[in-house]
């Protein structure tokens, strides 16, 4: 029998221009970007000079640490750009798209660490502590994967999964191979392929988002003590492994969901990793006489970008929302602003039950303070960590106060919710990336 | 475009560093965020959508919720008035509000133009954003304190709690004691005669623009929880007790209506402003401790006379509950109330000198506010450091 876990704190924020469930194709010539930066923690060494001819598979840079984990091109063409900024910062390394994508072959009999770093997979792999790309030294008590994603305007995955249930089993099988694999299931999901899915340990988490994160599941299922490493992978990068083992080639397809209230036809889109934003929201845009927020991934996590962007390594979806500097709302703290979102019952959402969707803007609707009213965080951050007084603990540098109350267990993922409804408006995900940094810059 | 806002885009200019007017920008910064939502958006790297909620927002419903009280006091202070006067037959309901409302309009003036006035001072001196955290104290102040206080010392006492209670721990939401209630300790520890004195304190005795009536001679009136310290149950019949609930006795102004009170109470537990552990957990401390102390034969008061008389039931439902002072973790909350309940009614019973022990109950506990809650992190602390020696 499947363990089954509940979980009570939490908010689901109900937002306009869900993605249908139908999928199109997007025109793919042109320039990828892989971009070092979306491998937080990653010291990238470039292995290519522009003009260097790639195959799909070959790579682009390597971990300065460990060389033989490769960051590798998405598609096959001709190097145009290392992009380079502040103190020869490397910010990305861009790929002229061939006609005809060729892929380089790998040998799927040798050891499947060594294939993964080869091939660029492992630089998918995260390890927390710290929720850094992983290092392959380590020996991790085991490999989370989360298969659903809770936040709004997320990717279904049970859908993305349709056809692909094959090399997902592969995937995990593979694996488990590396370590004890976690599968996290939502309650709501049904398919056979994840609920029954082999070589792996399935959890059902019943609850609101942020239930679907990754970290949520392992500090209910494993937490991590101090000294403890644990992988994580996404649940489409699953299925890339699959793929890998199957055919030899990488292939970084994937299925996002281009959502949102700016969007003219929410759906999914089969897209590759790196892949130029515009040739996917080329006049799928609303044009409503307003500026408009291109996220680069999810509305909660998100990072701002333009058309210009490049699809994420690790995103799985593209949100477009109103920016909403042109507001100019009068007298907000004290209006009824029905269309407006809140958790606090000081605004009449909660009377409005869970089907309205909110198309909410980008506004921040508040001044940052102290942190004044309590519990805020508590209410919507379902691990058993203090989460206020951890951010306490970050904001004033306390390392060992921030190991006590679990900083090992955390990501700044899982603050997003409780950043949407702090009334203090602090930016917790950054103060928790940033506590990180330290942290792991102290520890080494 | 709207005139407000092209007002402000107007004077902005001249605010910003290096304008003519650039001391004033913590204040029109102040007030354009007041009448405006700011239009700042969310920065690259933190979540892009934020719920509606802001402190502005949470802090302003809690003066919406002193409303009943305040206005109520405002008809109190006309119906003592009359009643001291013995005029009570030639008052009208609206002769004794307005009365009352000139009565407390000074006092309310008073404590915002000086607390408010050294925020926005500080706020322009540090270059920081106004915050709101006084509008609340600014308004409780004139409200615990007795109607006939001069001017003078309210301002001392506010300018002193705001300074030396809250600025300089780091303004709102870094104070360790509640602001409105430093200042009347300070008032009751500095001017104990203008606060209790010889129970002439509680009436305003002088007509105002015409309103109101002189009283003829010096009236003295005890609040009904003065006169029990002093004269024992005696005088306790149960007019008493349903005046006290009605709120036409003597007392500080907002404290003496426990209806009024309980409309606030509702709205922000309605709107879940206030913490409902606290609220909760100070009356069920104070009616523990009140049926002991009538077990142990300490005192003639029943348990839940203690909830009607004095600065109970405003105590619990405004003071207690700043969610700044008081403890931070759920379960601490539980005992933080618990223990402001038990302290104020031991204050009230136990201590021969003074009747009332609200006061200094809460101001205790936010002492220990920060004990509670360490101890209730520590346990989380030393569960997740068991787990890691455990394997």
């Amino acid at each position: 029998m499947t363990k089954v876990i509940k979980l009570r704190k939490g908010l689901d924020v109900n937002l306009k221009g869900k993605p249908a469930e139908e999928i199109a194709q997007v025109k793919c010539p042109g320039e990828y970007a892989l971009v070092p930066d979306d491998f937080t923690g990653l010291k990238p060494k470039v292995v290519v000079k522009e003009g260097d001819k790639v195959l799909v598979g070959d790579a682009l840079f390597v971990d300065k640490l460990h060389p033989e984990v490769k960051f590798t091109s998405p598609v096959s063409g001709v190097v145009s750009l290392v992009e380079r900024g502040d103190r020869r910062k490397l910010l990305s390394v861009r790929v002229k798209c061939d006609e005809k994508q060729e892929a380089r072959e790998f040998d799927t009999k040798q050891d499947l660490l060594a294939l993964l770093m080869e091939s660029g997979l492992f630089g998918y792999f995260r390890s927390r502590p710290y929720d850094v790309v992983a290092n392959p030294e380590d020996k991790p008590k085991a490999i989370f994967v989360s298969a659903f994603n809770s936040m709004p305007l997320s990717q279904n995955f049970e859908f993305v999964l349709k056809g692909q249930e094959e090399e997902f089993q592969t995937g995990l099988t593979a694996l488990s191979k590396l370590a004890k694999v976690h599968l996290g299931v939502s309650a709501k999901q049904t398919a056979k392929a994840l609920l029954e899915a082999k070589d792996c340990e399935v959890t059902v988490f019943d609850g609101p988002a942020p239930a679907g994160n990754v970290g949520v599941q392992i500090n209910h299922v494993s937490p991590i003590n101090k000294g403890e490493v644990v992988w994580t992978l996404g649940a489409d990068e699953v299925i890339f492994v699959g793929r890998l083992l199957k055919t030899g080639k990488l292939d970084l397809t994937r299925t996002i969901a281009l959502a949102g209230s700016e969007v003219v036809q929410p759906k999914y889109y089969k897209m590759l990793v790196g892949q130029k934003l515009s040739t996917l929201l080329d006049g799928q845009i609303e044009d409503n006489g307003y500026n408009v927020r291109i996220i680069n991934g999810n509305v909660m996590t998100g990072l701002k970008t333009t058309e210009e962007g490049f699809l994420g390594a690790h995103k799985t979806e593209v949100n477009v929302i109103p920016e909403g500097d042109h507001a100019d709302e009068m007298l907000g703290w004290i209006m009824p602003r029905f269309n407006e979102f809140s958790a606090s019952r000081s605004y009449c959402s909660w009377l409005f039950g869970r089907k309205k969707e909110y198309k909410l803007d980008a506004r921040i609707k508040g001044g940052e303070r102290h942190m004044i009213f309590s519990g805020e965080y508590d209410r919507v951050f379902p691990m058993d960590i203090y989460a206020g007084y951890l951010v306490k603990a970050i904001i004033t540098g306390d390392i060992d106060r921030q190991e006590q109350l679990g900083i090992y267990e955390v990501a700044p993922e899982d603050f997003a919710i409780a950043e949407f409804v702090d009334s203090s408006k602090l930016e917790l995900q950054r103060i928790v990336r940033e506590g990180l940094d330290v942290l792991r810059k102290e520890n080494e | 475009m709207n005139p407000i806002r092209k007002f402000f885009d107007n004077i902005k200019p001249h605010v910003e560093e290096g304008g003519k007017f650039h001391a004033f920008r913590s204040l029109v910064d102040g007030f354009e965020t007041f009448a405006f939502v700011p239009n700042t958006t969310s920065r690259v790297g933190s979540v892009n959508i934020h719920d509606a909620v802001d402190s502005k927002r949470l802090i302003s419903f809690v003066i919406v919720a002193l409303l009943p009280a305040l206005l109520f006091g405002m008809y109190n202070v006309g119906y003592q008035n009359a009643l001291a006067a013995g005029q009570l037959g030639e008052a009208t309901f609206w002769g004794m509000f307005w009365y009352g409302f000139l009565a407390l309009l000074p006092k309310i003036i008073v404590s915002y133009v000086v607390g408010l006035g050294i925020e926005f001072t500080v706020a322009q001196w540090k270059g920081e954003e106004i915050q709101e955290g006084f509008l609340v104290s600014g308004i409780i102040i004139p409200m615990i304190v007795p109607i006939t206080i001069p001017l003078w010392m309210l301002a001392i006492a506010v300018a002193f709690s705001v300074i030396l209670a809250k600025e300089i721990f780091g303004g709102t939401g870094m104070n360790i004691f509640n602001p409105a209630l430093v200042t009347r300790a300070f008032l009751f520890f500095s001017y104990p005669s203008a606060m209790t004195g010889d129970s002439t304190v509680w009436v305003s005795q002088q007509s105002i623009l015409g309103l109101g009536f002189t009283a003829p001679e010096a009236y003295t009136a005890a609040t009904p929880l003065g006169e029990a310290a002093t004269e024992g149950f005696a005088g306790f019949d149960c007019q008493t007790i349903t005046n006290a609930i009605t709120g036409l006795i003597p007392g500080s102004v907002g404290e003496t209506s426990v209806i009024a009170i309980a409309l606030g109470a509702l709205f922000l537990l309605w709107t879940g402003v206030a913490s409902w552990k606290i609220m909760c957990s100070v009356f069920v401390g104070g009616g523990l401790m009140g049926w002991l102390m009538q077990a142990l034969g300490l005192t003639e008061i029943e348990w839940w006379h203690h909830f009607v008389l004095g600065g109970f039931a405003f105590g619990a439902v405004f003071m207690a509950t700043d969610p700044v002072t008081a403890a931070r973790t759920e379960t601490g909350k539980y005992f933080y109330g618990l223990l402001i309940g038990v302290v104020a009614v031991m204050v009230r019973v136990l201590n021969p000198g003074y009747p009332e022990g609200m006061m200094l109950a809460i101001l205790l506990m936010n002492l220990f506010a920060p004990l509670i809650d360490y101890c209730v992190v520590e346990r989380n602390i030393s569960m997740r450091a068991k787990r890691a020696t455990k394997k």
